[in-house]
């Protein structure tokens, strides 16, 4: 076991893929001599060169469509997408062909592409620099989209979404790269949980909170206080948005009976809403209280002044909880 | 030549700045810069005679019905197939939705082409095997996979490959072409952007996409640009070989502008009648790409009467054979609808086919 921060454990589980697969490759802007604006690729390009990892013009659109290009010709490219809200000029790019070339040519292409994508608000930052998009490429058929929470996570993850023959969105949160925590660089790699699986962060019986990304530690802390008011909350972090891990989902709420779902992005027609929907659907009789939704506002993001009353917290999720209780 | 259309003005671009081997009357211009050598040119004619008949064809068969659509290439014969033959088949070629000469080159049977636009299938060829990508129908998205994939031969130090990416004179107005300029010059990438500018985007005319001619466009980007007589075989392939040639060798990128026209529409959905003049149409007939090697064959006595009536019964021939293959192209079962989303299991996408499957035999009990 090591204790290593998101970040490093980012950067490790790269260098393992890229010790593994001489095809695999990092590309972006700013990841090579700098080792990214957050440090994740930090040392990558001094150790496997910069046919490896790639400085790239500044252009998210050709960031993508590149890699397109560098995947049909056998390459593994992972690509940096700098902040959340810089990834819609390679959107074109990631919905129309990314997205959809397996499907096209009935299975003859195969594009593993990785984008990773810092997500989330709470740092402080201008706009564009906090945004949660996952829903549209959750919304996409073709790709797959993870989301990752913690130092073990982040290491594992991110070398199965290297391996997958898809393209994997891989959303890092953001304000969680300095946390640190333990990780096993040593355990086999075939060991960890698969990546289209959601994991049991705590067991509890009365209320299921699902959420991903920054919020599961928020969530798991909502989980500690609201034991202090007799409730057991089982938590439970998705990893996966697409496909969702509906097994995981809904064999918590037939236990509980009751769901909330926390994230950032807006509420209006986010990820909760389609968990919403499929949990009814599936344990409608076991529930004892509607699936209730805590998320962003449906406003752009805001000011940094104001992310604190934007940004679920553990008293938004403690009151979810509460009303979900009300019924 | 000035023709008016519309509002705008088609100009003939100046004598000085085309290359043609060619002259529409099918006078052989040599240029040194541009040698041509060994080169098969009853080939190009008898290649250029096969694809206008698939696109007399396709037209035919979607005023039948039997197509959703079709793109005609009506008129661009020659920059297609004298690009499309000076590739090398190591090459690998990234084409638009109209490239049909282009995969006639690369040895794709159309009617996997016509698969596409009759709406059995996305075009799945496979792109490897025929060095020929899949269509790709958002304009100048595949100027970038291109130029990714010559990065990728230039990681694979493979200096016997090069790669070249087709696109119009509507596709210079996007992004992502302007990106894979830059990045291609930046990178040195061994790629050739051939624009077919066709004169017009469905029915903007080149004016309303670029103040200055599209060739020079990549001297902002720091590689050369070279416009070609598109309706000339000769110089679209020699231009091309030339190209290729230097991407190789590690000097780069090029631009070539085939300057040539749409004598089409659009697709079969289009009338051009509504945003151009049949005058300038008659114009551009005089320039046409087949006819001016027909000359020059037939005055240099390399062909012979024989030789015309038996490319003439092999179109004949295709046409027929393409027509046939085409009706019975069955459409594909319904639950092919799932496939090839993904490489593995996919929870979501896996419980949607299976309730699909459930529901489709619901009626097959019912009927029993």
């Amino acid at each position: 076991m090591t204790k290593l921060t998101l970040s490093r454990a980012l950067n490790e589980g790269m260098r393992r893929a890229l010790e593994a697969d001489p095809k695999a490759m990092i590309m972006g802007e700013d990841v090579g001599k700098l080792g990214g604006v957050f440090r994740v690729t930090d040392g990558l390009q001094k150790d496997f060169g910069e046919h490896r990892v790639l400085d790239t013009p500044l252009a998210e659109s050709g960031i993508v469509g590149t890699a397109i290009g560098l995947a049909l010709r056998g390459y593994r490219p992972v690509c940096e997408i700098q902040f959340d809200g810089f990834v819609f000029p390679a959107t074109d790019q990631i919905v129309s062909q990314l997205a959809k070339m397996h499907y096209r040519s009935r299975g003859r292409v195969t594009l593993p592409v990785v984008i990773r994508i810092p997500f989330g608000g709470g740092i402080g930052a201008v706009e564009h620099h906090s945004e949660s998009p996952e829903v549209f490429f959750a919304h996409t058929p073709g790709l797959r989209v993870v989301a990752c929470s913690d130092p073990a996570e982040a290491f594992a993850m991110i070398q199965q979404a290297i391996a997958c023959d898809d393209p994997v969105i891989f959303f890092e949160p953001k304000r969680r790269y300095w946390d640190k925590g333990e990780v096993d660089t040593a355990a086999p790699l075939e060991d960890a949980l698969p990546l289209d699986k959601a994991r049991t962060l705590l067991p509890g019986d009365d209320v299921t909170v699902l959420s991903y990304g920054a919020l599961v530690r928020t969530c798991a802390e909502a989980a500690v206080a609201a034991r202090e008011d007799g409730r057991s909350v089982e938590v439970i972090d998705l990893r996966s948005l697409s496909p969702l891990d509906m097994e995981t989902i809904t064999a918590s709420v037939s236990r509980t009976g009751r769901c909330v779902v926390v994230h950032e992005a807006p509420v209006y027609a986010g990820l909760g809403a389609e968990i919403a929907a499929r949990v009814t659907e599936q344990c409608f009789y076991h529930l004892e209280a509607p699936v209730l939704r805590v998320g962003g506002f449906a406003t752009p993001y805001p000011p940094a002044q104001l992310e604190d009353h934007y940004l679920p917290d553990l008293d938004r999720i403690l009151d979810a909880v509460d009303r979900s209780f009300a019924f | 030549m000035t023709v008016q259309n519309g509002g705008a003005t088609t100009v003939a671009p100046q004598d000085s700045e085309l290359i043609q081997l060619l002259t529409p009357e099918g006078e052989r211009n040599d240029n040194p810069d541009y040698p041509l050598g060994d080169v098969d040119i009853k080939g190009m004619y008898r290649d250029m005679v096969m694809v206008r008949r698939l696109d007399t064809e396709a037209i035919a068969l979607q005023r039948q019905g039997e197509l959703g659509i079709w793109a005609s290439l009506l008129g661009q014969e020659a920059a297609q197939i004298g690009s499309g033959r000076a590739l090398s088949p190591k090459d690998m070629a990234f084409p638009s939705y109209r490239e049909h000469g282009v995969a006639w080159c690369r040895g794709l049977d159309p009617v996997r082409v016509l698969e596409l636009f009759r709406g059995v299938t996305s075009g799945a060829w496979d792109p490897e095997e025929h060095k020929f990508h899949l269509y790709t129908i958002v304009i100048g998205d595949q100027t970038l996979h291109a130029t990714g994939y010559a990065m990728g031969i230039q990681r694979d130090t493979a200096e016997d490959e090069a790669v070249i990416v087709y696109f119009g004179d509507g596709a210079t107005s996007q992004g992502d072409v302007s990106e894979a300029f830059a990045w291609a010059s930046v990178f040195n990438a061994p790629v050739v952007f051939f624009c077919q500018n066709n004169q017009y985007a469905i029915s903007a005319p080149q004016e309303r996409q670029s103040r200055i001619p599209l060739y020079q466009r990549s001297r902002g980007f720091g590689f050369p640009g070279v416009r070609v007589d598109g309706n000339d075989v000769l110089a679209c392939y020699a231009v091309t070989k030339q190209a290729l040639r230097a991407a190789r060798e590690g000097q780069g990128p090029t631009l070539i502008e085939a300057f040539t026209y749409r004598m089409g529409a659009h697709t079969t959905t289009d009338d051009p009648t509504r945003y151009r003049l049949a005058s300038e149409l008659e114009a551009w007939r005089l320039r046409d790409p087949i006819e001016r090697v027909r000359s020059y064959l037939a005055r240099t006595g390399q062909a012979n009467a024989a030789f015309f009536e038996q490319v003439d019964a092999e179109a004949k021939e295709l046409g027929a054979r393409i027509r046939a293959a085409c009706r019975e192209l069955p459409d594909p079962p319904p639950m092919t609808v799932f496939d090839h989303v993904y490489s593995g299991a996919n929870a979501i996408l896996d419980a949607e086919r299976a309730e699909y499957q459930a529901y489709l035999d619901g009626f097959e009990e019912a009927a029993r």
